[in-house]
């Protein structure tokens, strides 16, 4: 059991490093899939805000952790 | 025919990112085997190189299943997590924030943990030193099969994807072979860094076909997301460059 938790848990730690960044990019896909079917804008512009919030997502998670580290 | 907008960078990303998996696994594996002997050390590595082919021959065509728009989902969130967890520590490493990953260091580390540990043998083995080896060869080889999987089957192109993790292979056994120490030389953050990127544009690419939204340029929109990813995060490494810098001078 321990051995198979131990696998489980490596498993998960090849996608989840920082658990802020992975909840912020799964709820910006949850939205991309869920929302951005149905509002009326052209699809492509839809597909360049799916970049668009991935970039923000990353930036503000750089950002914080470039601020808490330097100031350990 | 092949489609070079998504082959080129799928053949490339395979190669990259298996390249520092394999530099990291070779680490261990030569620690194991000047340490231990080179019998358990390649037998280990052999034996968990051979599940790892097993893995991709079972897994592979199974995909092939499901729906494509879920299999496009499902492996474009778990690529696009992969991708930018690799990407957010390169860009804090070369921005000076988080250490650089040393071979060197590591290597040592290894090679200390394996004289001090006790030697037991099962039918003549040295199990430690074969599982050692097993054990680096596979947690390093799942992340190759991961991304061989992700970026060659949902595109159609396994068997280049599946190449290029072969050619980094090759070329890792034969760097071992002729130094017989660690690649401590390779420049393995900015090929972190370029994995990232590439990996990152792959995972919202298929997002997106997976949500149904059409990407200005078709297949040919990867580059861009590629050119988008690199300036986001060549900007970031300056800003938090400066950043840390600022705030030490605050502090």
């Amino acid at each position: 059991m321990k051995r198979m938790l131990a696998a489980a848990r490596e498993l998960v730690a090849l996608f989840v490093d920082d658990g802020s960044l992975a909840i912020a990019v799964l709820a910006w896909v949850a939205i991309a899939t869920l929302a951005f079917p149905v509002l009326p804008i052209d699809s492509g512009w839809l597909a360049v805000a799916l970049f668009a919030g991935l970039a923000l997502i990353l930036t503000k998670n750089l950002l914080r952790a470039a601020r808490s580290r330097t100031r350990r | 025919m092949i489609d070079w907008a998504h082959a080129g960078p799928s053949v490339l990303a395979a190669f990259l990112a298996s390249l520092v998996e394999f530099v990291e696994a070779l680490t261990v594996v030569l620690a194991v085997g000047a340490i231990r002997g080179w019998r358990p050390a390649l037998a280990g590595a052999g034996l968990a190189l051979a599940t790892l082919a097993i893995l991709v021959i079972a897994l592979g065509p199974a995909l092939a299943r499901i729906p494509l728009a879920t299999v496009q989902l499902v492996v474009g969130t778990l690529l696009l997590l992969f991708g930018l967890r690799w990407l957010r520590k390169a860009i804090l490493r070369a921005a000076g924030i988080i250490p650089l990953h040393d071979e060197t260091a590591a290597y040592a580390a290894e090679a200390d943990l394996l004289s001090h540990s006790p030697r037991r043998f099962l039918a003549g083995w040295d199990t430690v030193a074969v599982s050692a080896s097993f054990k680096i060869v596979m947690l390093e080889g799942i992340e190759v099969v991961f991304i061989v999987i992700a970026i060659g089957a949902v595109s159609g192109l396994l068997v280049p994807a599946g190449l290029g993790a072969g050619a980094a292979l090759l070329v890792v056994i034969a760097l071992g072979i002729a130094l017989h120490r660690p690649l401590a030389r390779i420049p393995e953050n900015t090929l972190k860094f370029l994995v990232g990127v590439l990996l990152s544009a792959f995972g919202a690419f298929w997002v997106g076909e997976g949500a149904g939204l059409d990407w200005p340029g078709a297949d040919w929109s990867i580059l861009a997301l590629i050119a988008g990813f690199l300036a986001v995060a060549l900007t970031m490494v300056a800003l938090c460059r400066v950043r840390s810098i600022d705030l030490e001078r605050l502090t």
